[in-house]
C-alpha cells in the first residue's frame, strides 16, 4: 500500500501533538482490536468493514503536514451542515445530536474540523465549540475563517472582531488552520485586497503566525484562477501553509462544466503539490450530487464494489493525491460520517483503471445536466424570501430520476408534469418558489459554484410554466 | 317502493352535487357540471330554457319531485327531519298554507332579480344555500381531509394527493351559510318542510304549477280510516284527513304518506278530473328582463387610495433594506403576507362581461369560488353583491390556462370562455404606486412585473432618479393581476389591478 507511510502515527517525533497521537492511535487500535489483526499489509479491506458500519475496522489514515508536522485525518468535518432538532434548514440547532457525532469522529480518528463565523446562520463556531471543548484541546485541530466577504466586515475593526470571536466560540487560545475565506470571488484580486490587503489583516495574521495564535495560515479559493495565481506567486512573502480547493472526480477536468469561471481541480492542485504546499479539499461530493448519481451509474459503481457506498468512490478519489491533507465533508448525519469513516480506516487509493472509469462516468453524467448547486446556503437567506437550494435540489432530482419530461410528446408526460409540479409544491412553499425571482442578484457573489442563480431560476420558471400552462416544448 | 325510489334518487343526486362543491381538482367538473346547471334557478338565470321546460313539464307529470330528489337544500331538510323522526314518531300535524307569506316573498324575490339586487336573490334561492353551506362548512372537512392523505402520499412517496390551502374566504358568507344551516336543521327537525313551502321561491313556483300535476297522491277516501297517520308524517303538512284533502301546492311527493298508510289508502295515482294541461306556462322567464338600473357607481371616497398605500410604503422598504443586509450563511427571509390593496372598481372574472351582468345573473352559490385553483375568487363583502364572486390577487392571480370558473357556472353569470379569448379580455389594468416600488425603495433592480406579464404589457422605463421603472400599458394589460401578485413589495404591492365595470375584448 502506498499510503502505509502515511498512515503511521506511531512514528513520534518527540512533539507533545506526537504523543496525543500515540495515545489516540492505541485508542483507536483498541477499539479496533478485534479486527485489526486483519489488518495486516495489503490485506484487503471490505471483509473487516463490512462487519459493522464503522465499528470495527482498520485505522484511519493520516497525513502529514510539512510546517507543523500535525498528524491530520484525511477525513476532515465540515461544520457547516449541523443538523437541527427537526430535520429543516431553519429550525434550531441540535446540539445533543452534534455532540454526539463529533464524539464519535474523534473516537474513530477524525482530528480536523472546519467551520467559519458564517456557517449555520453564524452558529456553526459555537455549536461546534460546545462539542469539542468537551474533549481535550491536543485531540483535534480547529479550523476557522476570517468570512468578511460581505461588505460590512471589510473594515479592520470589523475582520478583528470577527478573529477574535472566533476564539471565545472555540474556547481557545490558539487555532492550528486559519483561512482567508473563499478567495477570489467578486472584483477578483482587487477585491482581495479590500478584504485583507488594505485594512491591514494579512498582515496582522502573519504576525498571528509568529506569536502561535494560528499555528498555519492558508486560504480558501473559489472563482477567478488570476487571483489562486496571484497568490501563489507570492508564496514566499506568505508561506501559505496550506490552501482549501473544490476537488472531485467532475471538478478534476471539468469544472468548466459547472461554471465557466470553475477551474480545473488537476491545475489547482498541482500548482500547490507543485510547491509542496499541502491542499485542503472540499467538495469531494460536490455538494452531495457525486452521492446522487444517475441510477445508470450507480449502477455500475455498485457492480465493481458492491459493499461499498456511491460516495466512497468520490471519497477515494479525492483522498488518493498524495498532497492532499484532509477531505472535508459536511456529515449531518451519524451514517454519512460512519460511511465516510469507513472509507478512510484506511484509504484504499484510486487505480489508474478506476480513475479511467470515474472519468468515462463522468462524461456520462455531463450529458445529463443538473444545475451544480452544492446547497451549501451561502447564498441564502434570499432577501425575497426565495429558497434557493430547495429549489434547485427538487430540480436536480427530478432530472437525476429521470422524472423530468424531455418534450411534452414524451408518453409519460401527464405523470411526469404531476409529479414534477406537486413535487415542486412539497418541497418548496408556493411563496419561496422561482416565480418570486426579481433578478436583484445579492445571491449572485455568494455562490461559490458561480452559478447564474436569477438565470437558473429564470429557466426553472419558465419549464414550470410550460407545464402549468401545457405548453408545447 | 315509490318512496325507496325517491330516497334512492335523492341521495344520489345530493352525493353527487355536494362533490361538486368539495371537488377542487378540477375532474369532478367535467361529469358532474350539469348537476348545477339542472337547478331550477341557474336555469332561470342562464336561460338555459330546456332545462326550465325540462323542469316544468316534469313538475306538470310528477309533481314537486324537483323538490325531494333534485334540489338539494330540500335533501338536506329531508335528512335532518329524518333524524327529527327518530327522535319523535308521528311529530307533524297540518297546517294552514301561508299563503300570503309565501307570494310575498316570492314577489319580493322576482323584483331583486329584475332589478339585479344580487344580494337578496343569493340569499333566497336555495340552490345557492346549500353551496354555501358545502363550501363554507363542508368543504374545510373535505380539504383537511385531503390534506392528512397528502401527507401519507408524501411520506409513501405518491402523488395521488396534493395539499391545498385551507382559509375562511370570507366571513360574513360564513356566518350566512352557518346560520342558514342552523336554522334550516332546526326547521326540518321539528317541522319538516317549513322552509319550502313559506320561503323558498322555487317552491312557491313548483308549488304554483304542481297543483295541476298529472301524477299525485290521492286519498281512497272508501279506505280511508282517519286514522291520521299520513297527516302525522306528512312533512309538508298538507294532508288534512278532517277535510280529506291533499295541498298540492305544498306537497313534495316524498311518498311517506302511501308507505305510512295501513289502509293503503293512498296512492300515486293520475289526477281523474284531469284539466288539460293549463296554457300559460308561468311566465318565470320575466326574470331576465335587463333593465337598466342605475347601479350608482360610488363616488370617490373620501381616503385616498394612494395615501392609504404610501403610508405602509416606508414600512415596507425598510423592511426590504433589512433583509438584504446578508452577513451569515443560510436562514430563510420572513415573508410578509400580501395584502389587497384597496380598489375603486371591483375585479371580476372573465366570462361575467363586467359587474352588472355577473350581479344580475349570479346567485352567490359559491361553486366558483371552490373551483378556482389559484384562490382568485372569493365572496364579496359588498352589500349589494353580497356573496357573489370578486377577484382579488393577494394568494394567486388568474392564470392564462385557467377557465374553470366559467366552466362551472351553472347561471350564466361567468359565461364559458376559452384560454385565447380569456387572454384578450380586458377586466382591469395595472396601476403603478411609485411609493412602493422596490428599486426607489431600496435601490435594488427589479422589473419583475415585466416578467411575469403574460402579455407584455409592462415595459421598464428609465425613472428621472435613474432606476428602471415599470409602465403599465393600458390598451395591452388584461388585468390578470400576475404582476400584482408577484410584486416584490409587501404587504402592499407596487402595483395592482383596478377593476372595470365593464369588460373589452381587445
Amino acid at each position: 500500500m502506498e499510503t502505509t507511510h502515511h498512515n503511521d502515527s506511531q512514528n513520534g517525533q518527540g512533539m507533545s501533538r506526537r504523543s496525543f497521537f500515540k495515545r489516540m492511535a492505541a485508542g483507536s487500535v483498541a477499539v479496533a482490536s478485534a479486527a485489526a489483526v486483519n489488518r495486516v499489509q495489503g490485506a484487503p479491506l471490505p471483509q473487516i468493514a463490512k462487519m459493522a458500519d464503522g465499528q470495527l475496522q482498520g485505522q484511519m489514515t493520516y497525513r502529514t503536514t510539512p510546517t507543523t508536522g500535525d498528524k491530520v485525518s484525511l477525513l476532515g468535518y465540515g461544520c457547516m451542515r449541523w443538523p437541527t432538532l427537526r430535520g429543516d434548514r431553519n429550525g434550531e440547532y441540535d446540539q445533543e445530536t452534534i455532540n454526539q457525532l463529533v464524539d464519535y469522529a474523534i473516537e474513530h480518528g477524525v482530528n480536523y474540523f472546519d467551520s467559519s463565523p458564517v456557517y449555520c446562520r453564524g452558529l456553526s463556531e459555537k455549536i461546534t465549540g460546545i462539542a469539542l471543548s468537551r474533549h481535550p484541546r491536543n485531540k483535534y485541530f480547529i479550523a476557522t475563517k476570517l468570512s468578511n466577504a460581505s461588505r460590512a466586515y471589510w473594515s479592520r475593526e470589523a475582520s478583528m472582531k470577527m478573529y477574535h470571536d472566533s476564539f471565545v466560540n472555540f474556547q481557545t487560545d490558539y487555532i492550528d488552520y486559519y483561512l482567508l475565506h473563499s478567495v477570489g470571488g467578486g472584483s477578483g484580486i482587487r477585491e482581495f485586497e479590500q478584504r485583507y490587503v488594505d485594512n491591514g489583516m494579512l498582515d496582522f495574521l502573519l504576525e498571528e503566525r509568529k506569536a502561535g495564535r494560528i499555528r498555519n495560515l492558508g486560504f480558501s479559493f473559489h472563482g477567478q484562477v488570476e487571483v489562486f495565481d496571484h497568490l501563489l506567486s507570492l508564496q514566499d512573502k506568505y508561506h501559505w501553509d496550506f490552501v482549501q480547493i473544490q476537488l472531485n472526480y467532475q471538478d478534476w477536468r471539468h469544472a468548466q462544466e459547472t461554471s465557466r469561471r470553475n477551474i480545473n481541480a488537476e491545475y489547482l492542485y498541482n500548482e500547490l503539490h507543485k510547491r509542496n504546499i499541502p491542499a485542503v479539499i472540499m467538495e469531494p461530493l460536490l455538494g452531495g450530487r457525486l452521492s446522487r448519481v444517475p441510477d445508470f451509474v450507480a449502477g455500475k459503481f455498485k457492480q465493481r464494489e458492491p459493499e461499498m457506498s456511491v460516495a466512497s468512490w468520490a471519497f477515494r478519489f479525492a483522498g488518493s493525491p498524495e498532497g492532499v491533507l484532509t477531505v472535508l465533508s459536511g456529515m449531518t448525519y451519524m451514517e454519512h460520517l460512519q460511511d465516510n469513516i469507513k472509507t478512510y480506516s484506511p484509504l484504499q487509493p484510486l487505480s489508474q483503471e478506476e480513475r479511467d472509469f470515474l472519468e468515462s462516468q463522468v462524461l456520462l453524467m455531463l450529458r445529463y445536466p443538473t444545475i451544480p448547486c452544492n446547497e451549501c446556503d451561502y447564498c441564502m437567506p434570499c432577501p425575497y424570501g426565495l429558497d434557493i437550494p430547495a429549489i434547485f435540489h427538487h430540480y436536480n432530482q427530478c432530472l437525476n430520476e429521470d422524472r423530468i419530461p424531455a418534450s411534452s410528446q414524451d408518453k409519460n408526460y401527464r405523470k411526469a408534469r404531476r409529479e414534477f409540479l406537486i413535487g415542486y409544491d412539497r418541497s418548496v412553499p408556493a411563496l419561496r418558489q422561482a416565480d418570486h425571482c426579481i433578478g436583484c442578484r445579492h445571491c449572485v457573489s455568494h455562490c461559490p459554484q458561480n452559478i447564474n442563480i436569477p438565470a437558473q431560476m429564470q429557466r426553472i420558471n419558465k419549464f414550470v410554466e410550460d407545464l402549468k400552462q401545457g405548453r408545447e416544448f | 317502493m315509490l318512496r325507496k325510489i325517491r330516497i334512492t334518487l335523492a341521495c344520489v343526486c345530493f352525493v353527487l352535487l355536494t362533490l361538486l362543491f368539495l371537488d377542487f381538482t378540477g375532474t369532478l367538473h367535467h361529469y358532474l357540471g350539469w348537476m348545477a346547471k339542472i337547478q331550477f334557478l341557474p336555469a332561470v338565470l342562464a336561460l338555459n330554457i330546456g332545462v326550465i321546460l325540462l323542469l316544468v313539464v316534469l313538475t306538470l307529470l310528477f309533481g314537486r319531485t324537483y323538490c325531494s330528489v333534485i334540489c338539494p337544500l330540500g335533501v338536506m331538510q329531508d335528512v335532518f327531519a329524518r333524524i327529527g323522526k327518530k327522535q319523535k314518531k308521528n311529530r307533524y300535524t297540518w297546517s294552514p298554507a301561508k299563503t300570503i307569506l309565501r307570494w310575498t316573498v316570492w314577489g319580493i324575490f322576482v323584483l331583486a332579480v329584475i332589478l339585479g339586487i344580487g344580494s337578496v336573490v343569493a340569499l333566497l334561492d336555495p340552490y345557492a344555500a346549500y353551496g354555501r353551506i358545502a363550501q363554507n362548512l363542508l368543504s374545510p372537512l373535505w380539504r383537511w381531509g385531503n390534506n392528512l392523505m397528502a401527507l401519507i402520499a408524501e411520506r409513501a412517496g405518491s402523488y395521488a394527493f396534493y395539499s391545498t390551502d385551507v382559509y375562511l374566504k370570507n366571513l360574513p358568507t360564513f356566518i350566512i351559510a352557518a346560520l342558514t344551516l342552523t336554522v334550516l336543521a332546526v326547521l326540518a327537525w321539528r317541522n319538516g318542510r317549513t322552509y319550502c313551502n313559506t320561503v323558498c321561491p322555487v317552491g312557491t313556483t313548483l308549488g304554483f304549477l304542481s297543483r295541476f300535476s298529472w301524477m299525485r297522491p290521492v286519498i281512497d277516501k272508501e279506505k280511508c280510516i282517519s286514522c291520521k297517520l299520513c297527516e302525522k308524517n306528512c312533512k309538508a303538512s298538507c294532508i288534512h284527513i278532517d277535510e280529506q284533502s291533499i295541498d298540492y301546492s305544498r306537497c313534495v311527493v316524498c311518498m311517506d304518506c302511501i308507505d305510512k298508510c295501513p289502509k293503503q289508502a293512498i296512492s300515486y295515482a293520475p289526477h281523474r278530473r284531469s284539466k288539460a294541461a293549463p296554457a300559460a306556462v308561468q311566465e318565470v322567464t320575466a326574470a331576465t328582463a335587463t333593465e337598466d338600473s342605475a347601479t350608482a357607481k360610488s363616488g370617490k371616497e373620501g381616503m385616498d387610495r394612494r395615501e392609504f398605500l404610501t403610508l405602509t410604503a416606508a414600512l415596507t422598504g425598510a423592511a426590504a433594506l433589512e433583509a438584504q443586509t446578508k452577513t451569515v450563511d443560510g436562514g430563510l427571509a420572513a415573508i410578509q403576507d400580501k395584502k389587497a390593496p384597496k380598489r375603486q372598481t371591483p375585479i371580476v372574472p372573465p366570462g361575467a362581461f363586467g359587474i352588472r351582468h355577473l350581479s344580475k345573473h349570479c346567485t352567490g352559490c359559491q361553486l366558483c369560488v371552490s373551483a378556482c385553483p389559484n384562490h382568485v375568487l372569493r365572496p364579496s363583502t359588498d352589500l349589494q353583491h353580497l356573496m357573489q364572486p370578486v377577484s382579488s390577487y393577494e394568494k394567486g392571480y388568474c392564470r392564462p390556462e385557467c377557465t374553470r370558473c366559467s366552466e362551472v357556472c351553472p347561471t350564466g353569470a361567468i359565461r364559458p370562455i376559452s384560454r385565447a379569448e380569456k387572454s384578450s379580455v380586458q377586466i382591469g389594468h395595472a396601476v403603478w404606486v411609485k411609493e412602493n416600488c422596490i428599486p426607489l425603495a431600496n435601490g435594488d433592480t427589479c422589473g419583475h412585473c415585466a416578467t411575469v406579464c403574460p402579455v407584455g404589457a409592462i415595459t421598464m422605463v428609465r425613472h428621472e432618479s435613474g432606476v428602471m421603472v415599470p409602465a403599465v400599458n393600458d390598451f395591452h394589460c388584461i388585468g390578470c393581476g400576475a404582476c400584482e401578485n408577484l410584486c416584490p413589495a409587501r404587504p402592499f404591492p407596487a402595483i395592482y389591478v383596478e377593476g372595470h365595470e365593464m369588460h373589452k375584448t381587445l
